[in-house]
């Protein structure tokens, strides 16, 4: 509502639509790794055609969305919430282990249903077309940390628009990690495999506080202090009221289950973020998905930008049920390719894009959970040390380093 | 003696609105009616909502429908409509229909009569498609074509096609209240008229004077025949519905003999939107209005007449500029598909990819 009453800046440069951009030859802006142009043997002609093919492809799905999807979505609410009321009542007899262990698991799904095959589906507009209000991009507000305008913001039009450049797309590594060889490699690299085991654990509140560009604001290099003061705001008044739910109303309702309740809360919290956390590093930071160089955007058309997000995601694969607790992100890269199409369309569409990837010659990251997790938490850490590690090396960076501090701040106390 | 009255229910208020607020709190960011809301719909203070009981067929192309409204329906009075908001294909669509149906009904149900008109996407859907058991979504009764307090002595009721709905509201509540009553009605043939039965009853048992016209054979009526059809007419208070054509043609008339306080008219207001390349973009709250062609985004062309607009990607993925389409048409520029609203539909546009596609209205 009210991202309605009041218009907000964009935070996406430059004026003027980026929706019928033509350009007559492919360019290469090559990386510092040197690494080859994955999408080299096409031309711009090859390019333009697979655009349309995917246009295609969406227009096909637009064509026959209708009551059959719409039933969908309210089947997912309904069972989502009677679940979540369920589990929630079981609860309220958790001192008993059975009911804890039910109730906690219960709990678990139903968070994790309603953050990924609903809240992250709803936020993106998959829904919007059924006029809806209760299932409306602009209206729905998450279960989650993160206030959904805000999230909205730093998810849907950063990350979803700038998908894998490097320098724009903070979703590579979330700031805190580097998770690509052409992403520049510092000492605090070092520590990311516990940066990151630290985030799976709190990925909630690190999604509130990247959302919020905390990091940014703390380094000072924050833009705009005033949005800034106003969102925090918001996101402790969210978290406030989220913590109230699980870890004040719920338990004091258990009576003499009190305890219990909240350490269920806490635990249906935690597998929740340990789930959407193993998930949303599968999207794209297995081994396979490429990365752009930031000026290689400039101008980019529309089968361009297809490319990019073919080439920049990765999919997971499994079973049916696997596939809707990742809220459909296991396909991840039909997502990324068609943000707006309801979730529940993405499979079918999965064998055609990857024949038109085959066709191309392109590659289409695709693997089971554990394979795809493995392979992301291999990057993490193989990433935390530089590209060409040689113990000397880093020594004399960081002692480099360390000097330069030195000398500034002898400087400062010279000045 | 009310104060009396209500002094003990207050504690209970306090006491309710302490666990109301309670229970906000422990569903939050959802409210408590998005539960209640999967179990009872139809519960008193939830949004207006409609269960539908029975579809009847009318005649070919017609049917009433029986609904049984939510407990927080007030009431109507006859003549007045109803907007009913229905899923199509998926998709809300709202509607306004006539009640047909009885003030105080034994079964507390609400009536419409849907005539199919051709290309119609919701009539059509309501006549071939509605279920009962489905829920629809309801607003509160509205409209100022009614009968007075004070009845008149002599009316007269000209009505075609589906125009017969809100008068049949009309005279089932209050025909027996009403001494002289006439109504002239037009439709093709005789089995095209919706309610043909009820009003040929009522004219048998000399309740009311029926005129039937039916213009597959003897062509539309005008006003000018009202001397000879009924020849008192201007004795009589006027209550007339149908098509623009007629109405346009009665009111003149009406004006034409100083009459026009004794016609009261009721519009047919099917979706009339102008489509076409480009239009005239009026953001209503700040108060610009823009001419905007048919290859330009409505966010373009918003902001360069300086009108603050939500935006993002400028390409249709992020859903950040998305704002409410109060009236008017707009073309999706990525595929060509037309969006109309009408006031109250609730439809909301991506402007950075949607082009005017006639005059709107946004909600900015």
């Amino acid at each position: 509502m009210t991202a309605i009453a009041s218009p907000t800046t964009s935070t996406t440069t430059e004026r003027g639509s980026r929706l019928s951009v033509t350009q007559p030859e492919r360019r290469h802006v090559p990386k510092r790794s040197g690494k080859p142009d994955p999408t080299g043997h096409l031309s711009a002609e090859q390019v333009e055609a697979l655009g349309r093919e995917l246009d295609a492809l969406r227009q096909e799905v637009l064509d026959s969305r209708g009551s059959a999807d719409a039933a969908y979505i309210r089947k997912v609410i309904k069972v989502q919430r009677t679940l979540d009321l369920s589990s929630r009542i079981v609860l309220l007899f958790s001192i008993f282990p059975p009911a804890w262990v039910v109730g906690t698991a219960g709990l678990s799904v139903a968070k994790i249903l309603e953050n990924m095959e609903l809240g992250h589906n709803i936020m993106h507009g998959q829904w919007d077309w059924m006029r809806d209000p209760k299932i409306h991009s602009q209206v729905y507000e998450w279960d989650h940390a993160s206030p959904s305008a805000q999230w909205k913001r730093s998810h849907n039009e950063i990350h979803h628009t700038f998908t894998n450049v490097l320098g724009r797309d903070n979703d590579l590594g979330y700031g805190i990690m580097r998770v690509d060889e052409d992403q520049r490699w510092s000492p605090s690299n070092l520590g990311q495999p516990l940066w990151n085991l630290v985030n799976a654990a709190i990925f909630e509140y690190g999604i509130a506080a990247y959302d919020l560009e905390l990091g940014k604001q703390l380094k000072g290099r924050g833009e705009d202090p005033e949005r800034f003061k106003a969102d925090a705001k918001q996101v402790l008044a969210k978290i406030g009221r989220q913590m109230r739910k699980d870890y004040v109303i719920h338990p004091l309702l258990s009576g003499p289950s009190i305890l219990h309740t909240l350490t269920a809360n806490m635990a249906a919290n935690l597998v929740r973020n340990l789930w959407t956390h193993s998930v949303i590093m599968c999207g794209h930071f297995p081994e396979g998905v490429e990365t752009f160089a930031k000026t290689s955007i400039d101008g980019e058309t529309r089968g361009e930008w297809y490319l990019r997000q073919m080439i920049g995601s990765a999919n997971i694969e499994g079973s049916k049920a696997m596939h809707i607790m990742t809220g459909n992100l296991s396909h991840q890269i039909e997502h990324h390719c068609f943000p707006d199409l309801p979730s529940n369309r993405y499979a079918e569409i999965a064998p055609r894009m990857r024949e038109i990837t085959a066709r191309y010659g392109l590659s289409y990251t695709t693997g089971s959970l554990p394979r795809q997790v493995a392979s992301a938490w291999k990057q993490v850490i193989r990433l935390s040390l530089p590209n060409d590690f040689s113990v000397t090396d880093a020594a004399k960076a960081g002692a480099g380093r360390l000097l330069g501090r030195l000398r500034r701040g002898r400087a400062a106390v010279a000045a | 003696m009310s104060s009396f009255l209500l002094a003990p229910s207050q504690p209970v208020r306090g006491v309710a609105r302490v666990l109301w607020h309670l229970a906000e709190t422990a569903v939050t960011p959802l409210v408590p009616a998005d539960y209640l809301d999967l179990v009872s719909p139809l519960r008193r203070g939830a949004d207006l909502r409609g269960r539908v009981v029975a579809v009847e067929a009318e005649t070919a192309d017609a049917v009433t429908v029986r609904i049984k409204p939510g407990r927080s329906w007030r009431t109507h009075r006859p003549g007045q409509y109803i907007r009913i908001g229905v899923d199509v294909d998926g998709i809300r669509q709202w509607r306004a229909y006539s009640l047909t149906s009885l003030l105080r009904a034994p079964d507390g149900l609400l009536a419409i009569t849907v005539k199919a008109i051709p290309g119609g996407k919701v009539s059509n859907h309501l006549v071939r498609a509605l279920q009962p058991g489905t829920l629809v979504h309801l607003d509160q009764a509205a409209g100022e074509f009614v009968l007075p307090e004070v009845l008149p002595a002599r009316t007269l009721f000209v009505t075609a096609g589906s125009g017969i709905t809100p008068v049949m509201g009309m005279l089932r509540n209050h025909l027996d209240e009403l001494a002289d009553v006439v109504v002239l009605h037009s439709a093709p043939t005789a089995a095209d008229v919706v309610f043909g039965a009820e009003l040929r009853t009522w004219a048998a048992q000399g309740r009311l004077r029926l005129v039937e016209r039916h213009t597959a054979a003897a062509g539309v009526l005008t006003p000018a025949e009202l001397d000879a059809v009924v020849p008192d007419w201007r004795e009589r208070h006027t209550w007339a519905c149908g098509p623009t054509g007629l109405l346009d043609a009665f009111e003149e008339h009406f004006a034409d003999h100083q009459l026009a306080h004794r016609l009261h008219t009721e519009r047919f207001r099917p979706v009339v939107i102008t489509e076409g390349e480009g239009g005239t973009l009026q953001f209503s709250r700040q108060g610009t209005v823009v001419e905007a062609d048919g290859a330009t985004p409505i966010l373009d062309a918003g902001e360069d007449a300086g009108v603050l607009m939500p935006s993002g990607c400028r390409m249709g993925i992020c859903f950040g500029c998305v704002v409410p389409l109060t009236s008017g048409a707009v073309r999706d520029l990525r595929n060509g598909e037309l969006v109309t609203a009408s006031e109250g539909d609730g439809v909301r546009i991506q402007t950075c990819v949607s082009a005017a596609a006639g005059p709107c209205t946004i909600d900015l």
